[in-house]
């Protein structure tokens, strides 16, 4: 599940700007990093913390994209896939000077620890909080793209930036706004998730396969898909680790070419029609 | 570069990475290992370059083919008693091949992120295979032992390296003069056409899909072949060979000398792998910050790498007359 | 006279949207035949169509009289059928020379050969240069496209076309975006066109079309209006209130 609020941002950012962002990974980890310090250094209550991981990811995130990721909107995906692996490096680096080698420590609130006993079996409490917040997120996010003026004009944007400019749309600011969205949305992320996956100076790299297996097989631009994605993985994942732990991640990659051959867009993605 | 208006005769500037490894050979004996490993990160970024660069498909997945064909080297050397080095490549290569045409023939249909996704899976799987199947590839262990005969029965690998340095030469020459031959050909103007307006080749009546995967295989027979000598070198071949890492590092060597002009895959790995044996070894923290730092200047302020600087520095090196049409 | 080209009952819908209705079409050998029509009356769809970039929901292509609705683009190419884009799409980065090549070698099928050094095939950059020649761009070989006006662009587009040596030519809006005092070099290269080729021209250039066209055909909201020779075209008042808007949308 962890994997969908890192991952939807992912979606967003991808779908909605058009800009293939690799480097997304690497805001799930400052999200992290950041809980971590903040809880650490200052005693900052968790649910604190969390927020102010996910805001201060999303300003980091503003002026990354104000610098640089702007510059490459126009570029083909080739030109985004380097930069992103670049930055992917330069971040890791950092991480590591950082911290070394260690994962950074996880401070769960005794309240979310333990196991909650939901219909007659126990569940860890964390988990369920998980899906919980993650549900919420996928209702806010749909409501917010599909139900306000914002999601309309970013959906505009995308499709025709210079229409989209000419009926008075300040679309620098609509794609830094949603840029910073998905960005605080992988900090978000990567600072909840970070007793789940564990925060470590190769993460952006670690996990990159997963995020970008959730939001292609997902669909891109869709919120809905790579929930189920997400779903499916984790799913997957737990059911073959019990069954047939041989093959865990085996079967995750061969689902995954699977069902791209199947549709190319993504379970949920939006089609284009060939001309 | 390519096309009917280039100039196919051999300039003089291209015979100087010949007389620069044959000089290294002699002036440097004692980094004759690291030379092998550059000469065979060189034919791997060539193959990369001959998608990537001509025909414009981007994948993070190279590896799978660089992985297979070391791990067929690796296990023919290991388990089986064929110990012929070229009977090794050749097996390398004729799998690799497969695998290309197998793979590309499937996800070529697809593009842009789908494609990249789908290179990246298919890494992914062989990688775990490699991990699992124990027996076969040595595991997390890695796959030593590896036997390779005295080639043409007379030259023994040798602690120095020697022997594999120029043998790595000569494989490397070879894949030089066969892409080269690719390039200036109709077949390479083709694919820059691909590259340059695929609706446009569309229209003219080239079914576009399959000269994607005939050059796919051609890239990834390559690609097996380079990864068999990395086995043979070292008599070795470990899980590194496969997934994300690999890939990526031969995307950025390709891209830091420069897509698309032949010679960017020289260069590229040959500052790649220098600078990255002097500082990862004591600064690994600071190779990645540098080479991450680089990678976004490159991707920014100098899109053609370092031959592009070249080109804008120092004009003589530019190829004839339809020099505008490589310059980018 | 058989039909070089001919559709049968052409239909397309993008859902609810129809934009090809039961289209009845024949091109006969050597035809300069134009196809006019407010703007999304569907023309350049049904030219998409009829290349095979796009899929008709149902009816019939031929071409020389055997049926291609399920033949991919590039074996429709391969039997005779070019075409020239609205948009030109040329290979910008490389010179005339190539682009025309390009097309020539793949109708010889020269274009998987990785041998001998493309420049090296004589024939082919010879009969390239017959056609720059013929357009009167010849001088410009070596140029880059992108360094050209447009309007020689727009000749490249014709050059590539006849390389192609097509039974059918597709024209759409060849004048488009050309400057007016250029437009005069596309209609003389036109009708410099072989006369065994047949032509179907889109044009929203009347006088190019008057001027050019034997038999018009047009087209409103993915239905045939009418078809006939230009000068009924002209007298017919239906035509008149489609164009000038009486009629309500």
């Amino acid at each position: 599940m962890i994997l969908y609020v890192i991952s939807v941002g992912l979606s967003v950012t991808m779908g909605l700007m058009g800009f293939v962002n690799l480097a997304h990974g690497v805001f799930a980890m400052a999200g992290g990093l950041v809980m971590s310090t903040v809880i650490a250094r200052f005693g900052v209550p968790f649910p604190l913390a969390i927020l102010i991981a996910a805001l201060s990811v999303a300003l980091a995130s503003i002026v990354l994209e104000r610098l640089l990721y702007s510059r490459l909107y126009a570029e083909g995906e080739l030109a985004q896939v380097l930069f992103c692996i670049g930055l992917i490096f330069v971040s890791m680096a950092v991480a590591r000077l950082m911290n070394g080698d260690r994962a950074v420590p996880v401070f769960l609130p005794d309240y979310l620890r333990g196991q909650l006993h939901v219909l007659g079996r126990d569940f860890p409490t964390y988990r369920v909080f998980l899906i919980v917040v993650s549900t919420c997120l996928i209702f806010l996010l749909w409501f917010g793209v599909e139900r306000t003026r914002w999601g309309a004009m970013v959906r505009a944007a995308v499709d025709n930036r210079a229409m989209a400019q000419s009926v008075g749309i300040n679309t620098r600011l609509l794609f830094m706004g949603t840029f910073a969205l998905g960005s605080g949305l992988a900090g978000l992320g990567g600072a909840l998730g970070a007793d789940i996956l564990p925060v470590m100076w190769s993460y952006p790299f670690e996990h990159l396969v997963y995020f970008l297996i959730v939001v292609a097989v997902g669909g891109l631009g869709s919120l809905r898909g790579p929930f189920i994605a997400a779903l499916l993985i984790g799913v997957a994942d737990t059911a073959c680790k019990y069954w047939t732990p041989e093959f865990g991640a085996f079967l995750v990659y061969a689902a995954t070419i699977t069902i791209l051959l199947w549709r190319p867009q993504g379970l949920f993605g939006m089609r284009y029609e060939r001309i | 570069m390519s096309g009917y208006s280039a100039d196919p005769r051999i300039r003089w500037t291209e015979w100087l990475p010949w007389v620069a490894a044959i000089a290294f050979f002699f002036l440097m004996p004692g980094y004759l290992s690291l030379g092998a490993r550059i000469l065979i990160f060189i034919l791997f970024a060539l193959s990369l370059d001959l998608i990537l660069g001509y025909a414009g498909i981007v994948t993070l997945g190279h590896s799978a083919f660089f992985g297979l064909g070391a791990y067929t080297a690796g296990a023919l050397g290991a388990h089986t008693g064929i110990t012929d080095p070229f009977l090794q490549l050749a097996a390398a290569a004729a799998l690799s091949a497969l695998l290309g045409v197998a793979t590309g023939a499937v996800i070529l249909r697809t593009r842009a992120l789908t494609l990249l996704m789908l290179t990246l899976a298919i890494t992914a799987i062989l990688l775990e295979i490699a991990n699992k199947w124990t027996s076969m590839t040595g595991g997390a262990d890695g796959l030593s032992g590896v036997k390779v005969d005295p080639i043409l029965g007379m030259f023994r690998f040798d602690l120095y390296g020697k022997t594999a340095f120029f043998y790595c030469l000569a494989v490397l020459f070879v894949g030089w003069w066969v892409v080269r031959r690719i390039i200036y050909s109709p077949f390479g103007a083709m694919l820059t056409g691909i590259r340059e307006n695929s609706t446009r080749m569309h229209a003219v009546g080239a079914p576009v899909y399959w000269r994607l995967v005939m050059i796919y295989t051609i890239s990834a027979t390559m690609a097996g072949t380079a990864g068999a000598l990395l086995t043979q070198v070292n008599q070795f071949v470990g899980l590194n060979v496969l997934g994300l890492e690999p890939s990526g590092d031969v995307l950025v060597m390709l891209i830091l000398g420069g897509v698309g002009r032949l010679y960017g895959a020289f260069i590229g790995p040959v500052v790649y792998i220098v600078v990255q044996d002097t500082l990862a070894k004591q600064y690994p923290e600071y190779w990645y910050l540098g080479i991450g730092a680089l990678l976004i200047f490159v991707v920014l302020f100098a899109r053609g790498g370092i031959l592009g600087l070249l080109d804008k520095w120092l004009p003589f090196l530019k190829p004839g007359r339809s020099a505008r049409a490589s310059a980018r | 006279m058989a039909a070089v080209l001919e559709t049968r009952s052409l239909c397309k819908s993008f859902g609810a949207l129809t934009v090809a209705d039961r289209i009845n079409f024949r091109l006969e050998p050597g035809a300069r035949h134009a196809l006019i029509g407010p703007n999304g009356a569907g023309k350049t769809t049904f030219v998409n169509m009829l290349m095979g970039q796009l899929a008709p929901s149902s009816g019939q292509i031929l071409l020389g009289g055997e049926d291609v609705t399920r033949v991919p683009q590039s074996a429709r190419v391969r039997r005779g059928l070019g075409r020239t884009f609205q948009v030109t799409t040329l290979f910008r980065n490389l010179p005339l020379l190539d682009n025309v090549a390009l097309g020539i070698a793949e109708r010889e099928g020269v274009s998987v050969r990785m041998w001998k050094p493309a420049s090296r095939h004589r024939e082919i950059k010879d009969e390239a240069m017959t056609y720059l020649s013929a357009l009167g761009i010849a001088d410009e070989a070596d140029a880059r496209v992108a360094d050209l006006p447009y309007g020689k662009q727009r000749l490249v587009e014709i050059a590539i076309a006849l390389g192609l040596k097509p039974k059918v030519l597709l024209l759409d809006e060849p004048a488009a975006g050309v400057p007016s005092h250029e437009s005069g070099i596309i209609l003389s290269n036109l009708a410099k066109l072989p006369p065994e080729i047949a032509i179907l021209i889109i044009e929203h250039d009347m006088d190019l079309v008057f001027r050019f066209a034997q038999r018009i055909t047009v087209l409103v909201q993915g239905t045939v209006l009418v078809e006939a020779p230009p000068e009924e075209i002209a007298r017919d008042k239906r035509v008149h209130q489609v164009y000038l808007g009486e009629q309500h949308a």
